[in-house]
């Protein structure tokens, strides 16, 4: 049997009594790709930072190559091999590839201060090589696309012999190109013998290029499968520890009249646009990122300008020159980005719940404490944000609760519309499939969804009606029953 | 107060247990520190930069800085003891003195969110502007003799019950500010607007309106620490003020009000102020030089800082 590049053995944590880690097993076999699964909360990033020296473990073993070790900061997890790559990438924009990737331990004359660029430059050429990456070396990492920056962190790692890589979700900002160019890289790591833990809620994923998959669950050891043998229903009964049932609920709500009516929506990123929306429907919007989808609705709520075009609600023109027009119009926009754009972190979730809808729970602007305490109550119970109180930070919750908070900024304004930007990107399967329930709930009452994504699944799953956004324009319409994950790639794609 | 952790709330309380620790070290040095007497006088002397650090609590909440209070306290200053030189009634001078710290503080927010220009370079070019618009219109000389009103003197000279009248006038605004910041929408904007500009547009705040309302805020209480100031002193000098914005900038920073936006609270403020006010003080009661009192003011705004560090 191979010996495992790392081995973790019986680790268990508390933090301030709570017990976060119980007896977790985990290993990575060189030459492998092994998953490390779990809803948000269950311990993933706690035990890898166990294994990196940030976190001080209460018990259990780790050996590297069989050997126990004592990591006490990640500069000695680094130097024994381990190398993590972030979900935030670790790159200074305004450095050069070659710079980012020697930064710290430059190449010198002797003992001089003087760099050696033209010795770092070719190392630097090797390594990207080395994954069949063609960069200049000289370039701007700030100007490269987030795969491009990712490739050079993987790269970074290749160089200082790392011989472990931990990947935290590194498809989440990855375009469909990046992630194949990704796998593809990961590959030629699984051939030079480099052990890969994969963490990503992204189940296709898992399947696609995992060998082994191992499942925590509420700071417990469930289990490790075969990737090959094992089949998609047993790990979500591992992951969420009960049969979840289906996904997606039955879609029931009745479709009604056109609520809005875009026609010829054109600025720098988008072109003549058109599409109808109707009451009680989903509207999924498919599409490679980067094809314009998040930059149409920005502007059809004001956040970004429009060159020309006209959007109607309910038979009447509205003019949406920025987000409070909208807002008056009775849309509402669950960003992509929750904790950009989405939340204020530092504030409370009541705060952040109340917050376009301030207005409604004050009188000649003096807030009513009974009136906000209604609001939220309803909207808390509505969605079911787990959470310690009314009054903790917003920052403290899961992703997924953190969503629905972003969701539930939105019911109090009783929107008409609901534009839903990725609206179950880094959430984990229980909290996903609360969010379908909550969108089906909510088109029953009316409400005219329109929601992006790019997660194939959940496009098919959810929608009425499909549209596929190819470099700005829409190259399809689909309906729920023709739709097919390769006619939606064939059309975002360009039909190449 | 609810759901708060032991950290959190330590964090809160922490500058009031710092005033309290050195007001306890100055009364066992000075007996006279703790008397009534003192206790008001060094209130009063609190005023000026405490007013100043109430608006730049609202301004460092929304994440921006006012660096031109000093100078918009002089110049309204001057204004308004310029007004009453020429005549005018003391109380519509005093009233038009404000609205012009209004309007400097508005024309800041201004050039802020319309123009764009980060707060530090905006208010910075206009400290100098402003200190200049009061050179300029006092002739470089302070103004004086310029009224005999009783409204006037009573302003920064008076007494109510044996309380000094700017000290009732700063709990006053204390309390209306606390209210702002807690009960209306316009506070809770603040807060948002520091805490996340992008998320706040998206959620439908005007937050250009809320900068120039904050900005013009603190342009009215400095004119109005500026006429307190003129009161006291029966003159109006050009260059009242100086370096204050930086004694205010402390008094926040001292309160545990982040600078980085969207935290923080206005009681901090005023117990950051106090212990400025409690230093120089106890300081001048003990005969320490006012050279020593700049390293030892220093000196504490450090340790708060890094205490504050330590806790998060």
């Amino acid at each position: 049997m191979t010996q495992p590049i790392v081995e973790m053995k019986g680790i268990s944590k508390s933090f301030v009594g709570n017990k976060v880690l119980n007896n977790v097993d985990f290993e990575v076999l060189p030459g492998e790709v092994h998953a490390l699964l779990g809803e948000n909360g269950a311990g993933k990033s706690t035990l890898m930072k166990i294994l990196t020296g940030i976190h001080s473990r209460d018990e259990g073993e780790i050996y590297v190559k069989g050997e126990a070790v004592e990591f006490n900061n990640p500069k000695e997890s680094e130097k024994a091999g381990i190398a993590v790559i972030h979900q935030e990438l670790n790159i200074i924009p305004y450095l050069t590839v070659m710079e980012n990737m020697f930064l710290g331990r430059e190449l010198k004359y002797g003992k001089t201060g003087v760099t050696n660029t033209k010795k770092m430059k070719q190392l630097t050429k090797e390594y990207l090589q080395q994954l069949g990456i063609d960069l200049d070396p000289l370039a701007l990492a700030g100007n490269l696309s987030v795969g491009q920056q990712q490739m050079v962190e993987i790269a970074k790692a290749i160089s200082v012999n790392a011989e472990m890589i931990v990947m935290d979700e590194p498809t989440a900002a990855l375009t469909d190109r990046e992630i194949e160019r990704l796998f593809e890289v990961v590959d030629r790591l699984r051939e030079q013998e480099v052990g890969i833990v994969y963490i990503s809620h992204r189940m296709e994923e898992i399947y696609r290029i995992c060998d082994r998959v191992s499942i925590l669950r509420d700071g417990e050891y469930i289990g490790t499968r075969d990737t090959k043998t094992v089949e998609y229903e047993e790990i979500i009964q591992m992951l969420v520890g009960r049969e979840l049932g289906t996904l997606y609920p039955e879609r029931d709500a009745e479709i009604g009249e056109v609520k809005m009516k875009v026609e010829g929506l054109t600025s720098d990123a988008f072109h003549d646009i058109n599409f109808d929306l109707r009451e009680g429907e989903i509207l999924g919007v498919a599409g490679l990122m980067g094809a314009g989808r998040s930059e149409i609705m920005q502007s059809l709520f004001g956040y970004r300008a429009i060159e020309s075009g006209s959007i109607s609600i309910e038979g009447k023109p509205v003019n949406i020159k920025k987000p409070t027009d909208a807002i008056d119009a009775g849309i509402g926009f669950v960003t992509e980005d929750r904790k950009e754009q989405g939340l204020v972190l530092s504030m409370s979730v009541k705060e952040n719940l109340s917050l376009p809808n301030l207005k409604g729970v004050s009188h000649q602007t003096v807030l009513s404490e009974k009136s906000e305490k209604e609001l939220v109550d309803d909207l808390v119970k509505r969605l079911n944000v787990k959470m310690a109180g009314q009054n903790q930070e917003v920052r403290m919750l899961s992703g997924g609760n953190q969503q629905k908070v972003v969701i539930g900024k939105w019911l109090g304004i009783n929107p008409k519309i609901l534009i839903l930007d990725e609206p179950t990107r880094g959430v984990d399967v229980g909290a996903k499939k609360e969010i379908y329930h909550i969108m089906n709930e909510l088109t029953k009452q009316g409400v005219s969804i329109v929601m992006i994504s790019s997660e194939l699944p959940e496009v098919l799953g959810m929608s009425d009606r499909i549209l596929v956004i190819h470099e700005g324009r829409i190259g399809a319409e689909l309906k729920r029953e023709d739709a097919t994950q390769e006619k939606i790639m064939y059309a975002a794609t360009g039909g190449e | 107060m609810k759901n708060q952790s032991v950290g959190q709330i330590l964090q809160k309380i922490g500058p009031l247990l710092g005033l309290i620790v050195i007001m306890i070290g100055l009364s066992i040095m000075s007996p006279q520190f703790l008397s009534l007497d003192n206790l008001l006088t060094m209130l009063r002397q609190v005023t000026i930069v405490g007013l100043l650090a109430f608006g730049m609590t609202f301004v460092i909440l929304t994440g921006g800085i006012d660096l031109s209070v000093g100078s918009t306290l002089a110049l309204a200053g001057a204004l308004t003891a310029g007004m009453m030189a020429s005549g005018l009634d003391p109380i519509l001078a005093v009233l038009l003195g404000v609205l012009a710290g209004a309007v400097l503080g508005a024309f800041n927010g201004l050039v802020i969110s319309k123009g764009k220009v980060a707060p530090f370079i905006a208010t910075l070019a206009t400290m100098t502007m402003f200190r200049g618009l009061a050179l300029v219109y006092t002739e470089g000389r302070p103004v004086t003799g310029f009224t005999d009103s009783q409204f006037f003197d009573l302003i920064g000279r008076g007494y109510l019950f044996g309380i000094p009248i700017p000290v009732i006038i700063m709990f006053v605004i204390f309390f209306i500010l606390l209210f702002i910041l807690k009960k209306t929408v316009f506070g809770r904007h603040v807060y948002a607007l520091g805490g996340n500009e992008e998320a706040s547009i998206l959620s439908g705040i005007k937050v250009n309106r809320v900068k120039i309302g904050v900005y013009s805020l603190t342009g009215a209480l400095s004119a109005l620490a500026g006429i307190i100031l003129t009161s006291r002193l029966g003159s109006a000098s050009p260059n009242a003020g100086f370096t204050y914005e930086l004694d205010a900038i402390a008094a926040v920073v001292l309160g545990g009000t982040s600078l980085s936006g969207g935290r923080g609270w206005i009681f901090g403020t005023l117990i950051g102020a106090l212990i400025i006010g409690v230093l120089n003080n106890g300081l001048n009661l003990l005969g320490v030089s006012s050279n020593y009192q700049q390293i030892v003011k220093g000196a504490v705004i450090l340790l708060a800082v890094l205490l504050d560090r330590q806790k998060s």
